[in-house]
Formats: C-alpha cells, structure tokens, sequence
C-alpha cells in the first residue's frame, strides 16, 4: 500500500455510529444491496463520493459495533482514507485489520472544508490541506500497526506467518 | 510498580511481571468468544488452508444474534458453524443457551483476572467479575484463532467513585445512563474503567453486569469492578478452575477519578439517537410508546425480570402498547419460571420470547415501523438499531420499560415501585 494519499474530502460529523455505517439489515447480503444504505444518514452520498476520496469527521467516528462491516464499507466504497478527530475503539482495530487507513487527528474537523483536497502521510501521520495551505500531525501508527496496514491487512500478515511456520 | 486491574491483566497475559498503560503488547487471551462471527472466521480460516486453531479449548462459539433462525439461509450459516466447531475440535459450543456475555458468565468461562476477547463490542460485560473482556473484529479474531495472540495497548484507567444513596426506584442502568450523559459518550475511549465505592460494593451481580456492558458506550475498552467475594462466589459455583478476588493494587496511577453521587439521582432515560442523549424521567414530557422491550445483555437477567414481574403483577400492560421480553439466557426464562415472574408478566399482556439477542441490533423478533417509539432495557438507540430508521428508540431500566409499559407512555417507575437495589 501506498504510505502517501491523497484525495477530496467529504465531511462528516459526530459520533457516526457503526450502524449507519453497515444497518443490520444489510450485514450479510451482498456488496450491490450493502452500498445502498451505506450512511443513509446522508442521502445521496454513495452516488456522489468517488474512489480515492478522503472522508474527514468530527469525533467518534465508528462508535458502536464490533462489526467490521463499518470499516469493510467504507473500503469498497473506495474511500482512501478516514481522518477524524477520533475514533471508536473497535472499529479502528478493524480499519487497521483490514487496512484501511484511519488517523485520528486534533484540529482536522476545523482545517477541512468539504472539497478541500488532503494528502496524508501514513509513516509521519501528517495531514495536509492542500486547498489551504494548513499542516496537521496526527497521532501515529505503531511500527506493528503501520506494518499491518502495509501488507494490506492482518490476514497477509497471518498468511506470510504461516509460510514461514511452514517453511522453518 | 503499582499497577491498575488493566495493567495487572495485560501483564499477566503478556508474560510480563508489569505493565504500563501506554505500552504496547503482544496479548495471549485466556478466551476467546465468538458469535455468528465465527461463520467469517471459519470461512477466514479455510480459504488459508488453517486447519487447526492455537488452542480449541479456549474458544466459545455461540448462536445468539440470529437465534433462533430468522431465515433459511441463517439457518444454513448455523449448519456451517455448527460443522466448523467439530472440524476445529471446539468443545464450548453453546449455541442454543442464550445470549453469548450472559452465557460466558453463567458457564464459568469468565474468571476474575482472565483477558478475554469476544467477536461483539459488549464483552466489556465480563468486567463485572474483574475480567478484562473487550470487542475484536472478525478479521482480528480469525488471527487471535489462529496464532493464539495479538497486539493490545495496555489502556489507561480512569475510575467512578460510586456513592450516596441508597435511593428507592434507581437501578444500575441509570446510574450508567446518567454517566453518559453527564461525561460524554467518549469519557472512556480506549480506555479501561475501573467502578468503585459504597454503591459499587453494595450493587448486586447483575447491576454490576449492566453498568460494565455499558461501558463500552461510553468508549471503554474493560469496564471493571473489583471480584470481590460476591463475584468470586458466583463464579465459583461455576467452574472447577480456582478462582480468586481480584482488584488494583494499592497507589495504582489512574489518569482521572470521577466521583458519581447517586443520592438525588432520578430514574434517566437516553433519548433517540444516542445514547449519551440522556435525560432525567422528570423531564422527558408526554412520549407514548408503541413497544416495550425488556431484555438483552445489558438488561436481560433475572433481577431486571423480577423487577418487571414486580411492576406488573395485577396490572395490565396498555392497550397501545406490546410487552416484548427476551431474557438473556434459557436459564434465566427457567429461574423466572420458577420464581413465577414469567406467569405475572404474562398475565399482565407480556409476550415472553426466546433467549437471543432478538430486536435490540435490529434482528428479529419485535422490529419497530416507521413513526414507532420504543422504550427499551437495550444499550444503544443509534437510528434505525431496532428496526425502522424513522423509529425512536428511547433507552431506560428494566423498572421504567415495566412502568411505561403499563400507562403506554414513558412513565417514572417510582409510580408503581419503591424498592431499593442500589
């Protein structure tokens, strides 16, 4: 995966929650009936947002579930990147898991208006607005973390595990 | 080096004399409790050719959330899990007992001082006996499943000095709504409580199970109480393996003490959609309601039924309004059985369902339509959980579902009750 992103941004506010993010309803049906309620709480959205686009949200983004369906959705909407001012515990171990990234960052919801473009550095977790010129330090990833996030997800890093086991 | 129940836990499971809130670690947890989750993580497993998992005995699968099938193809997902649980040699399987953090409880599998880690965001509930329980993906449980370990941060702690009272008509659940409201739905966020004080101490198991459950609304990672000898006592009934009292060490090092004081407290209830949207039931004004929902992990077990048969014996559940009860485990519905709680509910108009997660994630059994309010024992009232997203879902105590059952409104459960739990 690429540790520089860059993307236009959509804006979000607080404590979007789990289940508007995948509705029970729709946790095991396919990927056509799943986008459709994919934040209903926004009408319009799914049709709207492009692949590479970068969602910024206030805090407590991912609040809620253990569902990793929240995260999953985001990442088959094509969405780059989650920049929030913070996050839900679980639903950041799961955007790590499945490695999708997510920088929890002070000041973001303030520094973005909707359409700015942002490039984000995952190694340094600086975020940029490049529409206005404003420079942010996220909170950073752990080596163990980033390192997940660059394979791809934990399942790579549980597949490189088991050849190795395999192989020694 | 004094250390808090999260740093004592994680030291422990680590292989580490100490921990440090802030450190990161590499965790081996002593369960692992998976759902209808365990479908992905089978599926997960296979398709990379893992045959065999780091430990079987330490794995609990369970049917709760889809139980009993609510669709063909669900009960085709329950044949699979079913056929994976054998292939993997798992010897836990109760899938047909009831809610998974209430069946965890009840079948021993939750000790004091263990780390235990569940595929659903309310395994905080375990903390009610001093085990450090919280939520995974299933995509992390498959890795956890198959390496016996993963990376954890040793959370902070802040604690809620729990005092005053006792006071008539208050149950656990409005102390943690109330807390909710007053410190916000991240007072918590990744880090671990630790409930203390006189109402702590006096509070019963299943109060205790309540306020830890909820916890994770308000962010928190474990949502501790201390094992002491009540909890250790249940527990022991339960399983072979010892079990002792578990707290923090003495000088422990919190990042925030809150001291909550429950002595002019009134019965809360968390408006739609949020469950921080909290208000006193003085304040909430006329909001009739279509449904009443009693039951869940939070609010499912026998004391929060004995509190409704309370209410209810020799009135009449209103009109307007269905009763839906869905206690938290079949042992429960028996105990309630045989305490006569199941019969003075049902003669009230109360309809008893099965144990299973049911309408409260929005499943099955007792859906809300559009325009339909619903006061309910559940833990969250995000829009659209229970059904419907033009549906309101309004959170409160097993004796204010029973209460507002009764008038078809939300109502103060002081009308009708003044006994004292906590």
């Amino acid at each position: 995966m690429k540790t520089i992103i860059s993307g236009k941004v959509w804006k979000f506010g607080h404590n979007i929650d789990t289940d508007a993010m995948a509705p029970w309803k729709t946790l095991n049906a396919g990927w056509e009936e799943r986008s459709s309620s994919v934040l209903h709480i926004r009408p319009g959205f799914i049709d709207q947002v492009g692949s590479g686009d970068i969602i910024v949200a206030g805090r407590n983004w991912g609040c809620g579930s253990s569902r990793e369906q929240a995260a999953e959705n985001m990442k088959l909407l094509g969405i780059g990147a989650v920049v929030a001012e913070s996050f839900g515990r679980i639903y950041f171990r799961n955007s790590v898991a499945i490695a999708l990234p997510s920088i929890a960052c002070t000041g973001v919801y303030d520094a973005f208006g909707e359409g700015d473009e942002m490039e984000i550095n995952l190694n340094t977790s600086r975020v940029f607005n490049l529409t206005r010129g404003i420079e942010l330090k996220g909170e950073p990833y752990t080596p163990d973390m980033l390192k997940i996030i660059e394979k791809g997800g934990l399942m790579n890093v549980l597949k490189e595990r088991m050849s190795e086991h395999q192989g020694g | 080096m004094n250390m808090t129940m999260a740093e004592k836990v994680m030291a422990r499971a680590s292989g580490q004399a100490q921990a440090k809130a802030g450190q990161y670690v590499t965790a081996k947890p002593d369960r692992m409790m998976v759902h209808e989750a365990f479908a992905a993580c089978a599926w997960i497993l296979k398709s990379m050719g893992i045959k065999e998992l780091y430990d079987p005995n330490r794995v609990v699968v369970m049917l709760d959330h889809y139980f009993p099938a609510p669709s063909v193809s669900m009960a085709d997902v329950h044949i699979m899990i079913r056929q994976a649980v054998e292939e993997f040699g798992i010897k836990h399987f109760l899938g047909y007992s009831g809610i998974c953090h209430q069946v965890m409880c009840e079948s021993g599998h939750v000790i004091p001082g263990r780390l235990i880690l569940g595929t659903d965001s309310h395994t905080t509930s375990y903390g009610a006996f001093g085990a450090a329980g919280t939520g995974i993906g299933q995509t992390e449980m498959s890795y956890v499943l198959a390496t016996g370990e993963i990376w954890m941060m040793v959370p902070y702690t802040i604690r809620f000095h729990l005092t005053g009272g006792p006071v008539p008509g208050i149950m656990g659940k409005d102390i943690i709504l109330q807390i909710a409201g007053d410190y916000g739905t991240e007072a918590a966020q990744y880090r671990s409580i630790e409930f203390y004080g006189p109402v702590a101490d006096r509070m019963c198991l299943s109060d205790r199970q309540t306020m830890s459950n909820m916890g994770v609304e308000i962010g928190a990672k474990f949502s501790f109480f201390e094992a002491d000898e009540k909890a250790v006592a249940y527990v022991r009934k339960r399983t072979d393996e010892p079990v002792d009292a578990f707290g923090p060490d003495e000088g422990a090092a919190y990042e925030a003490t809150h001291i909550v004081d429950i002595t002019d407290m009134e019965p809360q209830v968390a408006f739609p959609h949020n469950p921080g949207n909290v208000k006193p039931i003085s304040s909430t004004g006329n909001v009739p309601v279509a449904q009443a929902y009693l039951g869940s992990c939070t609010n499912g077990r026998l004391e929060d039924i004995a509190v409704a048969a309370h209410i209810l014996k020799g009135r009449k559940v209103h009109p307007k309004t269905r009763m839906l009860i869905a206690p938290a485990s079949k042992e429960v519905i028996l105990e309630a059985t045989k305490c006569g709680y199941t019969r003075d509910l049902m003669e009230a108009g109360a309809h008893i369902l099965p144990a299973g997660c049911g309408a409260c994630p929005g499943g099955h059994m007792g859906l809300l339509g559009g325009g339909e309010a619903c006061i309910s024992s559940t833990n969250r009232n995000f829009r659209g959980r229970m059904g419907s997203e033009n549906a309101h879902v309004y959170l409160g105590s097993p004796a204010t579902v029973a209460a507002s059952a009764i008038t078809g409104r939300l109502t103060d459960p002081r009308e009708f009750w003044n006994e004292t739990t906590v």
